[in-house]
């Protein structure tokens, strides 16, 4: 099922949590809402199950506005990120709960729910568990009977609020390639919240990147890793260093000193340079490049990471050098980003 | 502190890394022993004096039958009215803002601090044949006053309070995710509450029925003044026990008294079995 926002504002007493958003969901897509506390991801999942009223802007399943739609009459897998398990009831009817309530005229009989909840139980690998109650299993198993419970009810979307968020690290990467396997195998179309931009990029189709109630880009993991639209997105996935440039005639300069880069669509003024620490050739010769005093060195996994003081020890910026690369145990490095983006500087006021 | 060899077939489990576990339970057994245990079975060393057949013959007396009956018949209907009623009060104080909300509230613990026979002589008052309430029932021909009915109300009253007052720090925990869940599901609102909220609080519902339960079993005050004591009807276990020690037959009394002991303690035992089971499914 596709699901369309289209121009959805939300405000919880004035406060806006959600700025005209608009988003088009692809039907089977498995997609991550993915930003920072209090940028409005979870207040825009929770306008798509209909568990929050927008105070503006409609939400489309198909090409039916479900805006009016009461949350029982959507039919939607809510995942919530305690698992809000049913704990007086034994995982099968926890799973079974969803065909229980319905009306008598669409409701299975007893032996097909039953049938259903060990099926579903088969495909979250909990097998034989159906006897068991909540406070008897551990998070990771709650959580996929959660899972289970949501996807007995054949919902047209499955959506997650940070379903992973209350787990160990382990399990966390362990569910998430079960929940991607999960996705693939039953289609369904899955939209999920979360802060982990690892999670995000690794199992989501799309990624749609959420600050301050605005979506920032939306774009494949590579979209959003390798060319991030804005200075936010910029810092918030993945490492980035900054550095405060002028331009001039398309141009880029430091202090005084072109670096080499153009970017002839920016208008004349101080604006910031983004790029990726790892992205950058390093340069034995400087006419047009970036220079600066090490600073520091350190041992960062795989890598050295190398900070460098640029122009007079004013701004202070990383790179990532292979390790035993020679420019490290030099004193002064020159080298030109790669990849990088300049964005002007935000008129104030 | 050296831990206790192990002697014969059992020993203790190691309670826990936190010291101090053989001091508090030497005081709690000790302060148990000395406040309940001995006058209790002081109680039932001056009723075994009786020697069996007059035991026997006291406790098959139709009359303490008919006492006991009352007693335990009489607290349970109540505690069952207060189990619905109670935990709607609850429900109500929890979910809803409401001005006068924190009267109410207040209102709920009056039962607690109010001297019983003060409730007992209010509700007589009112539900004599010509009081407020009286004088509107009578007409249909309900009569409150002088009759079990008239118990039960009183025990009603005094038993509210630890309904609402266990039930309620449950109802406070509820998670509003588990409802949004139910919902989701398609569960409309009334399936929500029967058959995902109640069900949960069950537990503390039987601990609120247990607490009323064995208050109403043992309350003297307020029921006295409203139940007429007649002997055979409305005539409750304590006042019996209170009418054999005026006729200083001490023996008898504490022969009623032993038997109500027994009583209690194996329904609220009952309970608490119960009670456990669950605790442990629930978590």
């Amino acid at each position: 099922m596709e699901v369309r926002v289209s121009n959805v504002r939300k405000e919880f007493d004035r406060f806006p949590a959600l700025r005209d958003v608009s988003l088009d969901i692809r039907s089977g897509e498995l997609i991550a809402l993915l930003g920072p506390s209090g940028s409005g991801k979870t207040t825009l999942l929770r306008l798509i199950a209909g568990l929050e009223r927008p105070t503006r802007g409609t939400i489309f399943f198909g090409d039916e506005d479900a805006s009016n739609r009461t949350i029982q009459e959507r039919n939607v897998g809510f995942v919530f990120q305690h698992y809000a398990l049913f704990r007086h009831m034994t995982v099968a009817d926890n799973i079974g709960f969803g065909l229980k309530v319905r009306p008598s005229a669409k409701r299975p009989t007893k032996a097909e729910i039953r049938r259903r909840a060990s099926e579903l139980l088969d495909l979250v690998q909990l097998s034989g568990l159906e006897k068991r109650y909540p406070a008897q299993l551990s998070g990771g198993q709650r959580q996929r009977v959660a899972l289970a419970r949501a996807m007995a009810i054949e919902p047209k979307v499955l959506l997650l609020d940070e379903p992973f968020g209350a787990l160990d690290a382990q399990v966390r990467r362990e569910l998430r390639r079960w929940l991607r396997e999960i996705h693939d195998a039953t289609g369904h179309t899955t939209i999920f919240v979360t802060h982990d931009q690892e999670e995000a990029l690794e199992l989501a189709d799309r990624v749609v990147v959420m600050s301050q109630g605005r979506i920032e880009q939306i774009g494949t993991a590579d979209e959003v890793y390798d060319t991030p639209n804005s200075p936010f997105v910029y810092g918030f996935i993945g490492e980035s260093s900054s550095l405060p440039v002028k331009v001039e005639d398309g141009q880029v300069w430091i202090s005084d000193r072109p670096i080499g880069l153009t970017a002839p669509e920016l208008p004349d003024g101080e604006a910031t340079l983004y790029f990726r620490p790892h992205d950058i050739e390093l340069l034995d010769e400087c006419n047009g490049c970036i220079a600066g005093t090490v600073a520091a060195s350190r041992r960062v996994a795989g890598t050295r990471r190398v900070e460098l003081e640029i122009g007079g020890g004013r701004e202070r910026i990383e790179i990532e050098l292979p390790v035993g690369h020679p420019a490290a145990q030099k004193s002064r490095v020159a080298f030109r980003p790669k990849r990088w983006k300049v964005f002007p500087k935000p008129v104030e006021g | 502190m050296t831990t206790a060899p192990a002697k014969a077939g059992w020993r203790f489990r190691q309670p826990s890394v936190i010291p101090g576990f053989g001091l508090t339970l030497g005081f709690s057994l000790a302060y148990l022993t000395l406040i309940i245990l001995i006058p209790l079975s002081g109680l039932v060393w001056r009723s075994a004096s009786l020697g069996w057949s007059d035991f026997f013959a006291i406790a098959t007396d139709r009359r303490t039958v008919k006492a006991l009956e009352i007693s335990f018949g009489t607290a349970f209907i109540a505690a069952a009215i207060n189990v619905v009623f109670g935990t709607i009060v609850a429900w109500v104080l929890v979910r809803y803002r409401f001005p006068g909300r924190r009267v109410i509230d207040a209102m709920v613990d009056l039962p607690f601090a109010l001297p019983t026979a003060v409730a007992g002589i209010a509700l007589t008052t009112l539900y004599s044949p010509k009081g407020w309430m009286g004088a509107l029932l009578a007409p249909l021909g309900i009569k409150v006053a002088y009759t079990p009915l008239g118990i039960v109300i009183a025990l009603v009253f005094i038993g509210l309070p630890f309904v609402v007052r266990t039930v309620q720090p449950i109802i406070e925990e509820i998670d509003k995710e588990v409802e949004e869940a139910a919902a989701t599901l398609g569960a409309n609102r009334f399936q929500t509450i029967f058959l995902v909220l109640f069900p949960g609080l069950a537990p503390a519902v039987v601990t609120g029925f247990a607490l009323a339960f064995a208050r109403g079993v043992g309350e003297y005050g307020s029921v006295i003044f409203i139940a007429g004591n007649l002997p055979y009807v409305s005539e409750i276990a304590p006042l019996l026990i209170v009418i054999r020690l005026e006729e200083y037959d001490y023996a008898a009394a504490t022969a009623i008294a032993t038997i109500m002991l027994a009583l209690s303690f194996l329904m609220l035992l009952v309970i608490n079995l119960i009670q456990s089971r669950t605790r442990k499914r629930y978590g």
